[in-house]
């Protein structure tokens, strides 16, 4: 046991004494988080429109104003040509022209029917189409209130509730996902590295020579990353509740409890990487390519994995991430417990179990 | 196993499927003896070394090493041995009384050993005034020899040395030997791996492996007698051009 507690007192004098680790270990999470929220978001804001109004009538400067005053867009220009919608477009600012066609407001009333084109600028789609879908709930509404006096004889009224995330921030889905990340980065890709260090230094062969045991070893290189990622993890929840207002409507306690499964998994699997790199460099790249890609495109983080194909969904399900997201959104925005995510708990925990099966397999076989 | 045995090997043989690493040596090395390995890159010192440390099973023959058996003593074999690798193995980005705390820990001394140890240590060495520098900033020469003083740390009977001397200048190679002395007449069995012949005059005996084989073994004067040359140097060459 006090061997066992050198070492580890050891691994903490690498680790704060090497600038470039201690930048991922803390700088990391942090500027992620931090970008995620504030920088990187699906939401949109004060997106800059143009409008091109032939008929510059009473009904075009009501919808205009209704319009300019959603904080989702502002009036950035009005234009006089058709010719002109294509150069604003292609200067890049304005995301989409309103076009209202001649004597707009003549036609509604004397035809009860006037068109207005919304035309955007596709080359980001996702965004074209939220601009698209606003516009046309602006328009409904102010079309409501011109009907109000009149009553149609059918009439189907969607009433929409949008549930565990009723504002839609992009935060809820961006903290599990960088949480994820940054579990799996410190875990994972910083135990493989200080473990193959050890190897590339020759200072794993004196540590095998000596009476130490090898799992010993193992456990001690990676006890400091695991308490250093529950830290991690606390700073990310504490981050995003207090910044960001993400709500926790589960148990912390399991939280926590899940999160530390996730670290001893992707522990595991930076000791498996760890047995088959002899580099530090192979080490990284491993992590980098083999876990942190399929991290960010694979788990559900950013891209929803049921409109992937098939081949994709199914290759999915072997990326611990996934489960861990699906756990965490679980938790934090629905407030379930365990009842209903024991199947992605049992799956990390055999996910864990094999890992470590495999990289003990492989440890004893270098051994030989 | 005769008392004065620290190391015997009988027929020990390591094969990496058809090549023939180490092909069924024998040796014995005499308690308190500076025994040099000698033979050149590839012809299987290394991996013998491994076999007598407890790193790498062999494949047949018997070993004993500190009177305990290479397949079933290992454990105990560890405790009784120190060890240099070829490259230099402190830590860097720890001080040099960091290194000697951290490994007189995990060879299981207790906290005050290790005090006096590495005080009497620092001292020999001369680095009083560099104990609280990080490793990393020490000349190579220094970091060797500071090296060489931790594998003895824990009072091993037998110390193996691997290359100790790859890249150091003449003079520190010159007090480096002063120490493996030092340690022979203290007692240690020293067992050292060196390709540098002239090193070779300084070990009681030596033996020279060519092809996973030893093809000879004796101490360096009848050696030069048996050979008829001047120096270990031609001796090798006579071996090693067959």
């Amino acid at each position: 046991m006090k061997r066992f507690i050198g070492f580890i007192k050891k691994e903490f004098y690498h680790i704060f004494r090497d600038r470039r680790s201690l930048f991922i270990l803390f700088g990391m999470p942090i500027a992620q988080i931090m970008l995620f929220g504030f920088a990187i978001t699906n939401e949109i804001n004060n997106v800059d429109i143009a409008v091109l109004d032939h008929s510059k009538d009473a009904t075009t400067k009501e919808i205009i104003n209704k319009i300019s005053a959603s904080k989702y867009f502002s009036i950035n220009q009005f234009i006089d040509r058709e010719s002109d919608i294509e150069t604003i477009f292609k200067k890049g600012k304005v995301k989409a022209v309103l076009n209202f066609e001649e004597g707009f407001s003549k036609k509604l009333i004397k035809d009860h029917k006037a068109t207005i084109q919304i035309i955007t600028d596709a080359t980001d789609p996702n965004t074209a189409n939220t601009i698209s879908n606003y516009v046309n709930a602006i328009l409904q509404q102010y079309q409501k209130g011109l009907n109000n006096d009149i009553t149609i004889a059918y009439q189907i009224v969607p009433q929409t509730r949008m549930v565990y995330n009723p504002e839609l921030k992009s935060v809820y889905m961006f903290v599990p996902g960088v949480m994820t990340i940054i579990l799996m980065l410190v875990s994972a890709m910083m135990t493989s590295i200080s473990i193959t260090r050890e190897k590339e230094l020759g200072t794993m062969e004196i540590l095998l020579v000596s009476p130490i045991k090898p799992i010993q070893v193992i456990v001690g290189k990676v006890f400091p990353y695991i308490f250093l990622s529950i830290v991690n993890a606390i700073v990310i929840v504490v981050l995003s509740i207090f910044i960001f207002k993400m709500p926790v409507q589960g148990s912390l306690f399991l939280l926590g409890l899940e999160s530390v499964l996730f670290i001893i998994t992707s522990l595991a699997l930076g000791i498996l990487i760890s047995t088959i790199s002899a580099t530090q460099q192979t080490a990284m790249m491993i992590s980098l390519m083999g876990l942190m890609l399929p991290v960010i495109l694979l788990s559900g983080f950013i891209f929803p994995i049921s409109s992937m194909p098939l081949p994709l969904q199914i290759i999915s399900n072997i990326i611990p991430a996934k489960w861990f997201i699906i756990i965490i959104k679980g938790i934090m925005l629905k407030g379930v417990g365990l009842q209903y995510l024991w199947k992605e708990t049992l799956i990390l925990v055999g996910m864990t179990i094999f890992f470590i099966g495999l990289s003990v397999k492989k440890y004893k076989i270098r051994l030989e | 196993m005769n008392n004065n045995n620290v190391i015997e090997a009988q027929d020990l043989t390591k094969m990496f499927g058809d090549f023939t690493a180490v092909n069924a040596i024998s040796f014995e090395v005499k308690k308190g003896e500076i025994f040099g390995f000698l033979g050149a890159n590839g012809a299987g010192k290394t991996t013998a070394m491994k076999m007598l440390i407890g790193i790498s099973k062999p494949t047949a023959g018997k070993a004993k090493v500190a009177g305990f058996d290479v397949y079933k003593q290992a454990e105990d074999i560890k405790k009784n041995i120190g060890y240099m690798s070829q490259k230099f193995a402190l830590y860097d980005d720890l001080t040099v009384k960091e290194n000697i705390t951290f490994f007189g820990g995990i060879y299981g001394l207790s906290r005050k050993r290790i005090k006096e140890k590495s005080k009497l240590l620092i001292k020999e060495l001369g680095l009083e005034e560099v104990e609280n520098q990080l490793v990393g900033s020490l000349p190579l020469g220094w970091k060797q020899k500071l090296s060489f003083s931790v594998s003895l740390l824990h009072d091993p009977k037998i110390v193996f040395l691997d290359e100790p001397t790859g890249g150091v200048d003449p003079i520190t190679r010159r007090q480096f030997w002063e120490m493996i002395y030092k340690a022979a007449s203290e007692g240690t069995t020293v067992f050292v791996t060196t390709h540098y012949m002239d090193e070779a005059e300084y070990c009681d005996r030596v033996s020279i492996m060519v092809n996973g084989k030893i093809e000879a073994l004796d101490t360096p004067k009848n050696l030069k007698q048996q050979f008829n040359v001047a120096n270990m140097n031609d001796v090798f060459l006579k071996l090693a051009r067959g």
